[in-house]
């Protein structure tokens, strides 16, 4: 706000923004986060202690990266149903590459990096290019990446996984680095919460303050009229794609180098649970609309749902109850919000 | 004369859709392009708008024939299209719709600062009342939308401002918002063209008038050589109207 308006204009546009903050997409999410950890914390000393709150920050960190990720690309308009099992895909490149064909661990995180990225652009392209709903292209590299994943595997190994990777030159620094614990008081946070809060924070800064963060908005809202004004929609939607690659490529390499081996299978079934948050978060399906800070606040939800459900001791069965509860209310939570934003005032 | 077009003409295939049509737009004036359904207005300001290529005749920018590229650049030689079908992003607030696609940088990011304080004057500059440029466009009325879309593109420097159907899908109070507009930019020294089926918003803010009737022209005049009535039912077709009227008259 500038200071030459008028106190009068001033006291006029706070009213608007205590609706506008209102109406955030994250909104849904935090109500959300609120509701489950109260839940859970009353119910458990576990999970409301430092260590317990370490403990189910981890699995939303590695969600929530991700999830971030699929957010800026469903604003932008489109899914990407390869990105789970990508995760699969780069960590056993890294794997591989560092425990039979000599590579130390940083290069072969490299290269797991250029086939991230290298797949992320053939989506973009495919989708740009041919005009087919993302979620049909994608979901032929979804299949053809989980049949790779394990043809391959097998066909190296004769097992369904690769290991070994501790034993690989770099692998002290690399595991330092991607797959640490930071000690604050007297609690160990894994690195992998930093990793999550730095993507978190970039994709806001993108999002709110750049051009390309406009451009994703506008593809995701309408295209054409995108197009029209001079925005380069199909370079943006690629940008996207290879975001979302980026993200796999670090998750799945964070994941090799904290359990020093990989599943074949790793990641599948993944793809929708980010969907899901990044849905939680505000995101809407049709695009044009949503936050990278409410994927991340549903990521922790996700989180605190999956440990707190052990703390108490339930059956795991139930996470999937909650997450489909979760999903509806959000959605509706969402379409309350766009009535209200698309809303015509005569 | 900043845009003019000689006889100019478009075939599509084994359709005329345009056939030796001579128009001129200059600064401060608005031309207005009346017809009916079919008459070949769409065809016309596209080949303005650099959408189309014409196929016969001249288009001449400044006094000198050009045949554009494309709309990019028409836009570079001042010449700005606002579409019926608005291009603006209903999601999105006024400021970032303002600035798509021209968004002002600041280091590596997006001057939001400066986006919010320029929409915010520029649509001031044009008399135009949206209490808060933050809101989505989405909550815009369909006056307010055409309205910040000739504000935006008087701001990127168009000299000729084409306006396709504005007030069509706009009720009555609405149509008088966009026409207010209208005046506001020739006022400030565009030439404008202002496609319209209706007489009634032509005739106020018009000071010259092309007749489009099945793809020809019935000419083009000067407003001191009109009057509303003529206008009406030379647009109407005229013979085809009183036809109608006797047609429809009880015996």
């Amino acid at each position: 706000m500038t200071t030459a308006v008028p106190a009068a204009d001033e006291r006029v546009s706070d009213v608007g923004r205590l609706r506008r903050t209102l109406i955030r997409p994250e909104l849904g999410a935090v109500v959300g986060a609120i509701a489950v950890f109260t839940f859970f914390a009353v119910q458990s000393e576990v999970f409301r202690s430092p260590a317990g709150v370490a403990n189910w920050l981890d699995p939303a960190a590695t969600l929530g990266i991700m999830a971030v990720a699929i957010a800026l690309l469903m604003i932008g308009g489109e899914f990407d149903l390869s990105a789970g099992v990508l995760t699969g895909t780069t960590g056993l490149v890294l794997v591989t590459l560092a425990t039979r064909y000599g590579f130390d661990v940083w290069s072969a995180m490299l290269v797991g990096l250029a086939v991230a990225l290298a797949i992320g652009f053939l989506n973009g392209l495919l989708v740009t290019r041919t005009r087919l709903p993302s979620f049909i292209v994608t979901l032929g590299t979804f299949l053809m990446l989980q049949g790779v994943n394990l043809g391959v595997t097998k066909l190296i190994t004769g097992t369904v996984q690769v290991s070994g990777l501790r034993r690989a030159e770099g692998f002290e620094t690399a595991n330092m680095v991607f797959a640490g614990t930071v000690t604050i008081g007297g609690v160990g946070f894994r690195v992998a919460i930093l990793w999550w809060i730095a993507v978190t924070v970039l994709a806001t800064w993108v999002l709110a303050r750049s051009r390309f963060g406009n451009w994703i908005f506008a593809v995701g809202g309408n295209e054409q009229a995108a197009r029209a004004v001079g925005v380069p929609a199909a370079r943006t939607k690629i940008a996207l794609f290879m975001t979302t690659a980026f993200a796999a490529w670090l998750v799945g390499s964070i994941l090799a180098l904290r359990f020093t081996s990989v599943q074949a299978s790793t990641g599948v079934t993944q793809e929708f649970i980010y969907i899901i948050a990044a849905v939680i978060g505000g995101c809407l399906l049709t695009g044009g609309y949503g936050s990278a800070i409410g994927a991340s606040i549903g990521a922790v939800i996700f989180g605190m749902a999956d440990k707190g459900i052990v703390f108490l001791g339930w059956d795991a069965d139930w996470f999937k109850f909650f997450l489909g509860a979760m999903l509806l209310l959000a959605t509706l939570a969402n379409r309350l919000v766009r009535r209200y934003a698309e809303e015509v005032r005569h | 004369m900043i845009l003019e077009t000689r006889a100019i003409g478009k075939t599509f295939g084994s359709v005329l859709a345009l056939r030796e049509v001579s128009m001129s737009v200059e600064a401060g004036q608005v031309t207005c392009v009346l017809g009916d359904n079919g008459a070949g207005k769409s065809t016309l300001i596209k080949i303005l708008a650099g959408v189309h290529r014409h196929d016969t005749g001249e288009l001449l920018v400044d006094g000198r024939p050009v045949r554009l590229a494309g709309p990019r650049e028409a836009l570079d030689r001042g010449i700005a299209t606002v579409y019926q079908d608005l291009a603006m992003i209903p999601l999105m607030s006024v400021w970032r719709n303002f600035f798509l696609g021209s968004e002002p940088r600041k280091g590596l990011g997006f001057d939001v600062a400066k986006a919010r304080r320029v929409a915010r004057e520029e649509l001031r500059a044009m008399g135009i009342d949206i209490r808060d440029v933050d809101q989505p466009v989405g909550t815009l009325s369909g006056g307010e939308r055409q309205s910040v879309a000739i504000a935006r593109a008087v701001h990127f420097g168009a000299r000729v401002l084409i306006l396709d159907e504005p007030t069509s899908a706009l009720g009555v109070k609405q149509a008088g918002v966009v026409l207010r507009y209208i005046v506001r930019a020739r006022d400030r020294g565009l030439g404008v063209v202002f496609i319209t089926h209706n007489p009634h918003h032509a005739y106020p803010v018009g000071d010259r008038f092309l007749l489009l009737n099945r793809g020809a022209s019935l000419g083009q005049y000067a407003k001191a050589d009109i009057s509303l009535d003529r206008l009406t039912s030379l647009m109407a077709g005229g013979a085809e109207l009183d036809q109608l009227a006797h047609e429809l008259s009880r015996e």
